[in-house]
């Protein structure tokens, strides 16, 4: 299962591309977009917060779509879609935290506070390692990959549950982005989106996305490296 | 009755089956030899049922494994090496709760389970809880419970492991009973290890090596002295 | 095909029925699972009303917390018996090429493992009803409870089929499962404190609509992941 050298050098590409969009907007970031009037530079930590999570968000949709498939077609490769973006994910829902934390140190006078949202983020991460936890439990690799599929797409629960969240629990303090709330307590660190805001904020949440789905597809190079080498062991042992 | 063809599996990477054609007629009672990790349980399994093949196809009775398997079902039954019955319940009502599985006629139950358990000589312990049986005694009453729905083919894996001398001498005998001509003609299939018991017992001979049929004949054919020669060379052309 | 499929099949209900009704009657003679989760919940109670020391009006806030916490915990250690029960002794093997749908298969062992949960809330009732002298048997919570049990026996019964196969399965089980059945529970307990502190309806009754929601959904996941868990 060689990669083509067409695909390589679209990888190539579009990895260059996203080093270079990482770069644009972290420009963006700290000259185009101004301090934000209360907040200060704290509030520029929320490029990074939203952008990693809408990246973790896509990738671990990505493998319940691969789990999915997995399950109806037993191709490996969607086991190692699955495994890539869960594992990547796990790295950007961690950014996502740390700079949540970082941010709500200043805004919040705390780092970390059991607030609704952040609890459910927690838990969230959580689930997702507990499945990585599964995958190195089990020993039959093609029971492993069935589970993996299995749980991949149970885990999105808590994906799910910390998106509603702060839509039915009304005392989180945690801002909501997009869309209704219905916090009746005072959301502290919400603030006024300026056009360049907003643009800096889709600017970044593209390339983080981007970014996402480019080191999962190093990460899912690098599982095929590692199936090459054991089917070569395996054949090795079979003809000796 | 058992058709297989070009039957392969493998886990993971590790192919297990490589290749098995076989045809079992009515009433043949087909001993599976083959060393350790020769793929006689995973055979015995597919053919169940209870795992997929790789490739290849599988007709029983003229249905398709594991297509159609549900239309087998009622006309398989199997024993393994584990009694596979619940420890905290009676002999009967063991017998009764896989009766209701099998949708048995609430009228004969009863005397099924009862017929069955004189059958294989435990109606005297039959309410006792089958954790206080001995090893010998909960293999009986598996075959009492693999033929509760009286399958016209019994898959049987490795029934004499743990069982000592008087054991294994009763289960010959009732082995030899409920595949023989006493009950009518039925179709089985047994994996072991013991050479003299499969020569004894079957009537056709299966040495499977390296996951492929390394040996086939019919019991009558051959004489039991020359059975550990071929089984040397079977298995051990493969290895070297 | 499909279509001939179920006439060899043992009718569904009765399939779920006979399993749930196997799994009783092992646990009426043998005890070994309801009582070890009972003696832990008790002990659990003993923990908390010692680690948490709360005057009357804590009590009546934090009660429901340790309600489902205890059931939770409990109820872990009531499903990795439960299925650990049929794998060891390959009874599963026996039930799977058995003529019977593996969701009914599913759903009989989850119903057994509703029943010894639910057992096992409403003995925390009892419990929590005398030492902590707030009186939780309102109808209420005992549906609260059922529903609950409910979820919790859903994707309990799911999770353990799968870390049954693991090694160190005792470990993995809790990892895998508190946090997939989370929605659950705090879904139950903001509804038991809304229930037991005598709020409005407005207070309790979308938490009791999100369970049942959430509880509908994971036994219609469950119903199309289980075959998948269970085959080889």
């Amino acid at each position: 299962m060689e990669y083509s050298s067409q695909r390589t050098a679209w990888l190539t590409i579009l990895t260059y591309v996203s080093i270079g969009l990482v770069i644009a907007s972290a420009i963006m970031i700290l000259a185009y977009a101004r301090p934000e009037q209360v907040q200060g530079n704290a509030q520029k930590l929320f490029y990074i917060h939203l952008g990693t999570f809408f990246g973790s968000f896509v990738l671990f949709g990505a493998a319940v779509f691969a789990g999915i498939q997995y399950l109806r077609t037993r191709h490996n490769r969607w086991d190692d879609l699955g495994l890539a973006s869960i594992e990547v994910g796990l790295i950007f829902s961690l950014v996502t935290i740390v700079s949540g934390a970082a941010w709500a140190r200043p805004i919040w006078n705390t780092w970390w506070t059991w607030d609704p949202r952040l609890t459910t983020v927690a838990v969230m991460w959580l689930t997702y390692a507990a499945y990585l936890m599964l995958r190195a439990g089990i020993e039959d690799p093609d029971r492993r990959r069935r589970f993996a599929a299995v749980y991949g797409i149970l885990a999105f629960s808590s994906v799910i549950f910390t998106v509603i969240i702060i839509r039915v629990r009304p005392d989180t303090i945690h801002p909501v982005a997009a869309g209704p709330t219905l916090s009746e307590t005072d959301v502290t660190g919400a603030f006024d989106m300026t056009p360049r805001i907003v643009q800096t904020l889709l600017f970044s949440i593209f390339t983080y996305v981007l970014v996402s789905i480019i080191i999962t597809w190093h990460r899912i190079r690098l599982e095929n490296r590692a199936h090459q080498v054991q089917q070569r062991k395996v054949n090795l042992l079979m003809n000796t | 009755m058992i058709v297989i063809d070009k039957l392969t599996k493998a886990f993971g990477y590790y192919p297990v089956l490589r290749g098995i054609d076989l045809t079992v007629e009515r009433g043949q009672f087909v001993g599976l030899l083959g060393p350790n990790g020769s793929g006689k349980t995973t055979l015995l399994r597919i053919l169940a049922g209870l795992s997929k093949p790789t490739t290849g196809r599988v007709t029983i009775g003229g249905w398709q494994v594991p297509e159609e398997i549900a239309a087998v079902q009622r006309q398989i039954g199997i024993v393994s090496h584990l009694p596979l019955l619940y420890d905290t319940l009676t002999a009967e009502e063991n017998l009764l709760f896989f009766a209701r599985l099998y949708n048995l006629p609430t009228s004969e139950r009863a005397d099924r389970a009862h017929t069955m358990l004189k059958r294989v000589g435990l109606e005297k312990r039959s309410r006792d809880l089958v954790q206080t049986y001995s090893r010998g005694m909960q293999q009986r009453l598996a075959i009492a419970r693999a033929l509760l729905h009286d399958p016209a083919i019994l898959f049987v894996d490795a029934p004499y492991t743990g069982l000592d001398q008087d054991a294994s001498a009763l289960l010959d005998e009732l082995l030899r009973e409920v595949t023989g001509i006493t009950e009518g003609a039925r179709t089985a299939i047994m994996t072991t290890h013991d050479l003299r018991r499969a020569y004894n017992l079957t009537s056709h001979i299966v040495i499977l090596s390296r996951g492929k049929v390394g040996y086939y004949d019919t019991t009558a054919t051959l004489s039991v002295n020359d059975l550990p020669q071929i089984y040397a060379t079977t298995t051990g052309a493969a290895a070297a | 095909m499909n279509a001939n499929k179920n006439e060899f099949r043992t009718p569904y209900w009765r399939v779920v029925g006979t399993i749930a009704w196997k799994d009783l009657r092992a646990e009426i003679r043998g005890r070994e699972m309801v009582t070890s989760m009972m003696l832990f919940a008790a002990i659990s109670v003993m923990i908390f009303s010692f680690a948490l020391e709360l005057d009357d009006q804590a009590q009546q806030e934090t009660v429901s917390g340790v309600l489902w916490v205890t059931i939770a915990y409990a109820g872990t250690l009531g499903l990795g018996r439960s299925l650990s029960a049929e794998k060891d002794k390959g009874s599963l093997d026996a039930l799977l090429i058995a003529p019977i749908s593996r969701s009914a298969l599913f759903y009989g062992k989850m119903l057994g493992n509703l029943l010894f949960t639910t057992a096992v809330g409403i003995l925390m009732m009892a419990l929590l009803t005398i030492l902590f002298n707030i009186n939780l048997f309102l109808p209420l919570l005992l549906l609260v409870v059922i529903l609950g049990c409910l979820g919790f026996s859903a994707t309990g019964t799911l999770v353990a089929s799968m870390s049954v196969y693991a090694r160190a399965r005792e470990v993995l089980l809790p990892i895998l499962l508190l946090p997939i059945v989370l929605p659950v529970i705090i879904s139950a307990t903001r509804s038991s404190v809304a229930i037991i502190t005598e709020l409005g309806t407005e207070d309790w009754l979308p938490w009791i609509q999100l369970l049942i929601f959430i509880d509908i959904g994971y036994m219609a996941l469950a119903f199309f992941l289980f075959d998948f868990i269970v085959e080889e």
